[in-house]
């Protein structure tokens, strides 16, 4: 258990976020894509659309976001299934979907390298490849991830370590998949007061 | 702004389930106003629920639960299997959640449904980290034998709030199963013991003496709710959940601690107030089901 001002195994404190960066265009063939990295968690997200048409089910008034999810290695399992729901309801928010009606627009993530704080690595990645391949968007999503630990000790951007040691080998992570304002650290606690 | 005219001089002429069917938001707008839904709920009541244990009799735990329409059979069938090097003396639990194309029109057999890996993970996490099952009451000799729990939930009847039903369902399988008597063998392997058998001497004492029920901690029990502008819609039905995108699911135990709280996106956001919001009905919801739950079981120890 590491208190406010004691450091982690990477020297930072509990409220430190890893170093980010963003590249935007690296793939040539893809109308859009960006590479986000949050330390050593790495993914790469293809933006390719609108494509015309819809799938069956989905209703052709409005555009349709579809994402694949591909895993750094190993078969495609049920947490790649929920990673792709959970990032589709998100996209859905965000982009205005009235614009282009009767349209899919597919958006592929490649995880390139897997050190804690996949999903929110991910949902900054696909946003900034939609802006890349000029997808009208509501406003820009911004994730992050924390753990929470027994004592109601908050680790924010925790990588596969923190992950995997906090609380019983079972780390209790807490995505926030809304949209979160510039002072990340004052909204987290007064979250954490109404949930607890 | 044609089409909203047309059907304000449609809707007067048209027949209740036309508009519901061309026009749905507007319908349900219209029942939102009264504060009440079209099946005649208030917005924060839960449907019926009815729990009944021991639906399959070859599991050695089982349970048929029933939201409204909403109707999922779960089974808990007990293997022996080594366990693994790092935990030798604790048991498994393998989690597999299913949606047979009985379940809905919109499941075929080469289209399986989407909800079903997402809504088996989530069950997973949930079972796992909320303290329900020590592990260590499945182990039988430290690190040769233990038990692997296959749980197997079947969705039979999808209308709305899967994740409720599949979650009660799962509890109400484990308060019901009884672990079986078995022992150990000359050759070093666990046996069951029969009722039959149970007279005759063996060499070694069996490894536990009666039939056990699992010692459960605390039980979790969830509450989706349907998010859409200004309203909470608690236990959304499938046309709800169609029309209204939005929902939060919130996991509690039963001494209303948070064990989960998941908004998978969704065209709405919430506002801190409705989460409290929700958070208060699932209050209410968890009391009501344990209620439930305590009378199915007190029913089945009657029997």
């Amino acid at each position: 258990m590491k208190s406010t001002e004691e450091k982690g195994e990477d020297g930072r404190s509990a409220t430190q976020l890893r170093p980010l960066s963003c590249t935007r265009s690296v793939l040539n063939r893809a109308h859009g894509s960006a590479s986000f990295s949050q330390g050593e968690t790495k993914i790469l997200a293809a933006v390719y659309g609108p494509k015309a048409g819809t799938k069956k089910n989905e209703n052709p008034e409005k555009a349709c976001i579809e994402v694949i999810w591909k895993p750094k290695s190993g078969q495609i399992g049920k947490a790649e299934k929920e990673y792709e729901m959970i990032l589709k309801r998100t996209l859905q928010n965000i982009c205005i979907l009235n614009v282009h009606p009767n349209t899919t627009t597919t958006i592929i993530i490649q995880v390139v390298n897997d050190d804690g704080s996949l999903l929110p690595c991910a949902i900054n990645a696909a946003c900034s490849a939609l802006v890349d391949a000029g997808i009208p968007l509501k406003y820009l999503a911004v994730a992050i991830s924390f753990c929470l630990a027994e004592d109601e000790y908050c680790v924010l951007d925790p990588n596969k370590l923190e992950e995997q040691c906090l609380e019983q080998g079972r780390a209790a992570i807490k995505l926030l998949s809304d949209f979160l304002r510039r002072k990340l650290w004052s909204k987290v606690q007064s979250d954490v007061s109404v949930a607890g | 702004m044609s089409t909203t005219n047309g059907s304000n001089d449609l809707s007067s002429e048209m027949e209740v389930d036309a508009f519901r069917r061309l026009f749905p938001l507007r319908f349900y707008e219209r029942h939102l106003l009264e504060s009440i839904r079209p099946d005649g709920r208030p917005l924060g009541r839960a449907r019926d629920t009815t729990i009944a244990l021991g639906a399959v009799a070859s599991a050695n735990g089982s349970a048929l639960a029933k939201i409204g329409c909403t109707t999922m059979l779960a089974a808990v069938k007990l293997e022996v299997m080594t366990p693994k090097l790092e935990s030798p003396d604790e048991g498994c639990i393998a989690i597999d959640f299913h949606m047979p194309p009985i379940c809905s029109p919109l499941v075929r057999p080469g289209r399986p449904a989407e909800a079903a890996p997402v809504i088996t993970k989530q069950l997973t996490d949930i079972i796992l980290s909320s303290g329900m099952i020590d592990l260590k009451e499945l182990s039988l000799v430290s690190g040769k034998a233990a038990w692997l729990a296959y749980l197997d939930i079947y969705c039979l009847d999808a209308d709305g709030s899967l994740f409720d039903a599949a979650l009660l369902s799962a509890v109400a399988a484990f308060s019901h199963l009884q672990i079986p008597v078995v022992s150990l063998n000359d050759n070093g392997r666990i046996v069951l013991i029969s009722e039959e058998n149970s007279g005759a001497m063996w060499e070694k004492e069996p490894v536990n003496k009666e039939k056990r029920k699992l010692k459960l901690d605390t039980l979790p029990f969830s509450l989706t709710c349907a998010l859409h502008k200004n309203y909470i819609l608690a236990d959304p039905s499938a046309e709800e959940e169609s029309i209204m995108e939005t929902y939060l699911t919130v996991v509690l135990d039963s001494s209303l601690q948070l064990v989960s709280l998941n908004k998978p996106g969704g065209p709405g956001l919430a506002q801190t107030s409705a989460i409290q919001d929700c958070v208060a009905l699932t209050i209410k919801r968890v009391k009501e089901l344990q209620k439930i739950l305590n009378e199915a079981i007190s029913d089945m120890e009657v029997d």
